[in-house]
């Protein structure tokens, strides 16, 4: 059999986590296919921070607030907030599965929102203070939300559930009793493998195991 | 002889109950430390190199500039000149670094050249396939005779495309050297079997090897074997003399760790006056990647069907081999004979589920069928609510309903389970299985805790590490007949030393006592009793340890279930868009030992059955062989405002208890495909003739077009 020689050089593309998340906010503001959080401001920020300063590719000095405790550590500008917590920070309770923004699995806050950590850079958030599942509750004391996930039965696997966690808390956070589009809104933008969603709308709407609200 | 069995009804304080699992609190506070969560100190991150090319051989590769990198520790060739590249996302090199960051540099520096040679990716277009193969023929009775004189016929081309496992924890592992012992943690669903497959291919003993599991992100079927993945991380490892950690990227994980194989079929069925089936002649085809596929088995439940002619095509194509999945082949064999039952039951005018009354005898469980059929009928206000095929309603948006039936085995497999009571009255079990999200630990605890009337906080369970007795690889539903057989026969042999020991206190005989409610007592007089730490402290200094094994004496488990599951659906005629607006199971599965967690799986199965139903699909490139939605954006899952109201209603009770235990992970999956199609068909009146249903298919359909599968 006769073959088509090619040379498979991925240099030549110079295709860097950089260029995608440029590209990505691009496409997100021009109505492309970004459901996730690069829409709206946090891709204008990235567009703007590019735009009047340059740092890196050495490591940059951050600090930022992880849970209630301050970090300060040294990482390449290209390192996600995702990548950073779970491999410099040990802090694994936000999962990363698809890595750009659109399964939620990665969810936590940030002062207070929700946010795709994969879809952040961890320089992005120096100065900010970051809430993952871990800083929600714990085993023995848990949030309401992480407690009516256990009562409900709103994971199997449970890899999908820390996004999960984070996203319902900000959600109910905002609409204690959310209408369907609020739901659809708040974790339209998570994704579960194992088929739990029975779960967590009892989660959110008080079921068997009673519901945030509903005790 | 002491016999095994389970407590009757009346006495069952945790068997049936609804207790939540075990494992949620760690779960749902991000506490819990899956394989991929594993940093130990000085811990590598590994990247592997894969081939853009469908089919190539491998001409030179040039890994010098990726070696000179600044943090690369080890660059590994997996597959050198000369290789033959057979898919498109095949292993060709590995690189370990300081870093992930890193480690994707070296990747990019590695110089490949390949000679690129013809690829074939598309096997719904059998007749182009260059590797088709039979793959069986099987005929009974005269198909020809019984088409030529039934009353009506159908024949109809259906299909379902290659679809992906699509596990949210990537398939991976980190593996740690001291010397020659190997450790790893893996994201499993056999940890017991996995020891002895890396031990093979690293030439060191099995029983250097560790594999733990304490928790892993799903597997659906695909997560079996060390994979090449696995032992090219432990390679790494050991030439970096540092731990290291490989898990696949997502693209990776859909392209080569895990697809179904899809099937296709020409299919004729036919009934007579009565609405009798009496003939069926289905030729098949189907592919599993380079594999090919076997005989997808047809007709599927009605199997008794007379005058059947049965061919199948394997055809292999320039894809990473499929992996099983959620109740293999059945899901196929489900949607291609259901769909065509429902559109002969349509051209003879029946009502199907009246059609597949008058049929039950042709399956193996008739009187389960019947009575399912009659509890989601009642379910779904049937009766009321069904109306023959067409547009019922006025403006673009119909309705439908559609029925279908399953069937699975799921005997508990082999299992192994130390049971130790220890003199303070602490009780635990070791079993070296894995608790892969379907409730494995909680269940095991269970089985304990009503063994020894003891309540579940009270009991501990290990498992999730190869140190512990050997039990099956979780796989087609196997599990739960297995661990709880082999625990419940540990836990009665254990407790009965233990009665032995606390008759004499009670002047009674051991046979005469019962533990329950935490106390040891004489059965009919419980004043003449002890608490549960009392009777323990008679052991004497050491504890009492005790293994169970499955298979053994008793009956504690069976095998054979059938389920029926009906769709209700919303058809949008203008843009196609189908939503699903309730989804009903029927399902046995014999004695259940967690209501809440049994009715888990089945949500789940209805859900994951929502998803392959309207979304999921591989979809090869033709020209460059690669997948065009190696991704979650274009690979969509059901997410949770699709999958509308899932109701559940689990056969229990006489008739069903007595049977022992019996799986339940791939039942609910198997019907959703068919159920919906069928709804889909009632609402619209044509056959949308492949899944999943997507809006061009709709259209496509109700155009008149058969359409591109
Ligand atoms: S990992 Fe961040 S959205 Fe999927
Ligand atoms: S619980 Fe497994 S992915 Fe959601």
């Amino acid at each position: 059999m006769k073959g088509r020689r090619v040379t498979d050089d991925a240099k030549r593309s110079g295709f860097s986590r950089r260029s995608f998340l440029r590209g990505g906010a691009a496409g997100a503001l021009s109505g492309g296919l970004t459901t996730g959080l690069l829409t709206g401001e946090a891709g204008a920020a990235a567009a703007d921070s590019e735009a009047t300063e340059t740092v890196g590719p050495g490591p940059v000095d951050v600090e930022l607030e992880v849970n209630g405790a301050t970090h300060r550590l040294a990482v390449e500008p290209r390192v996600t907030l995702l990548d950073g917590l779970r491999d410099r920070l040990d802090v694994t309770g936000p999962k990363r599965v698809c890595d750009r923004g659109t399964c939620g699995a990665c969810t936590v806050l940030e002062d207070g929102r929700p946010i795709y950590a994969c879809s952040r850079l961890m320089i992005e958030s120096a100065g900010r203070s970051i809430t993952t599942v871990e800083g929600l509750g714990s085993p023995d004391a848990m949030h309401d939300v992480q407690q009516a996930f256990v009562d409900n039965d709103a994971q199997q696997c449970g890899f999908c559930t820390p996004g999960f966690v984070v996203a319902t808390a900000a959600l109910l956070a905002r609409h204690p009793a959310p209408s369907e589009p609020e739901i659809e809104a708040g974790l339209g933008g998570n994704f579960c493998r194992c088929g739990t969603y029975k779960g967590i709308r009892a989660v959110i709407a008080g079921g068997e195991g009673g519901g945030v609200s509903g005790g | 002889m002491a016999d095994y069995s389970w407590p009757e009804a009346d006495r069952r304080a945790q068997i049936g109950a609804r207790p939540a699992r075990l494992d949620g609190p760690v779960k749902s506070t991000g506490f819990a430390k899956y394989p991929s969560d594993q940093n130990p100190s000085g811990l590598l991150a590994a990247k592997i190199l894969t081939s853009p090319h469908a089919h190539a051989r491998i001409v030179a590769i040039d890994t010098s500039a990726a070696e000179a990198m600044a943090g690369v520790r080890v660059v590994h060739v997996i597959q050198g000149e000369g290789s033959e590249i057979q898919w498109a996302g095949d292993e060709i090199a590995a690189v370990a670094a300081v870093s992930e960051d890193v480690a994707r540099d070296a990747l990019r520096a590695i110089r490949v050249d390949y000679e690129v040679l013809p690829h074939f990716v598309t096997e719904e277009d059998r007749d182009r396939a260059p590797g088709a193969r039979a793959a069986g023929e099987r005929a009974e009775g005269d198909p020809d005779a019984a088409f030529a004189t039934a009353h009506r016929t159908v024949e109809r081309t259906l299909g379902m495309p290659q679809m992906a496992h699509m596990c949210l924890e990537p398939h991976g592992q980190v593996c740690s050297w001291d010397g020659d012992e190997l450790e790893v943690h893996a994201s499993t669903q056999a940890v017991s079997t996995l020891a002895g497959q890396f031990a093979t291919e690293l030439g060191v003993p099995a029983s250097q090897v560790r594999i733990r599991t304490e928790y892993m992100g799903g597997g659906f079927g695909s997560k079996f074997s060390p994979d090449r993945w696995g032992i090219v991380g432990a390679e790494l490892a050991r030439k970096a003399g540092a731990p290291v950690k490989l898990f696949l990227e997502r693209d990776q994980e859909v392209t080569v760790a895990g697809s179904r194989p899809s099937a296709f079929a020409r299919i004729r069925a036919a009934a007579d006056e009565q609405g009798r089936l009496v003939a069926w002649d289905s030729d098949s085809w189907g592919s599993g990647g380079l594999p090919g596929t076997g005989q997808t088995p047809l007709p599927y439940v009605f199997s008794r069907l007379p005058n059947r002619r049965t061919r199948h095509t394997s055809v292999p194509t320039n894809l990473a081999g499929s992996r099983a999945w959620r109740a293999p082949n059945h899901p196929q064999a489900c949607f291609l004979t259901m769909a065509v039952l429902d559109d002969l039951a349509d051209e003879l005018g029946l009502d199907p589920i009246d059609f597949l009354e008058r049929n039950l005898d042709l399956t193996g469980r008739p009187d389960t069928y019947r009575e399912q059929l009659g509890i989601a009928a009642e379910m779904a206000s049937w009766k009321e609510r069904w109306q023959p095929r067409g547009r019922t309603r006025a403006g673009a948006v119909q309705r439908g309903l559609g029925v279908s039936v399953h069937t699975w085995g799921g005997r508990g497999h082999s299992s192994n389970c130390d049971v130790t009571v220890h003199p303070d009255g602490a009780v635990e079990a070791r079993i070296g299985s894995q608790d892969i999200g379907t409730g494995t630990r909680t269940i095991v605890a269970q089985v304990l805790a009503e063994t020894f009337g003891l309540e579940l906080h009270q009991v501990r369970v290990s498992l999730g590490d190869n140190v512990y007795p050997q039990s099956g690889p979780s796989g087609g539903s196997s599990t739960v007949g297995g661990v709880t057989a082999s625990t419940r026969r540990a836990a009665q042999d254990a407790l009965r030393e233990v009665l032995v020991h606390v008759a004499p206190r009670l002047e009674a005989e051991p046979e005469q006592l019962l533990a329950e409610g935490g106390r040891v007592f004489v059965d009919g007089d419980s004043s003449r009793g002890v608490s549960w730490r009392e009777a323990a402290a008679q052991i004497g200094g050491a504890p009492i340890s005790v293994q169970g094994r499955n298979p053994g004496r008793g009956r504690l488990i069976s095998s054979g279930v059938g389920g029926v599951q009906i769709a209700e659906v919303e058809v949008d005629i203008d843009t196609g868009v189908v939503h699903v607006e309730r989804m009903i199971a029927v399902q046995d599965c014999g004695l259940i030992i967690n209501r809440r967690l049994a009715e888990s799986q089945v949500y789940g199965g209805l859900i994951m059955g929502v998803g392959y139903a309207l979304y999921e699909e591989w979809i090869p490139d033709p020209v460059s062989g690669r997948l065009l939605n190696a991704d979650m954006e274009f690979y969509k899952l059901a997410g949770l405002v699709d999958v509308g109201s899932l109701e559940v209603h689990m056969m229990t009770g006489p008739g069903y208890d007595e049977r022992g235990v019996i799986g339940l992970g791939e039942p609910p999956v198997i019907s959703p495909g068919a159920a919906i199609s069928n709804a889909v068909a009632n609402a619209i009146g044509v056959r949308v003739p492949y899944l999943p249903l997507t809006p061009d298919r709709v259209l496509d359909a109700l155009a008149g077009r058969g359409g591109p599968a």
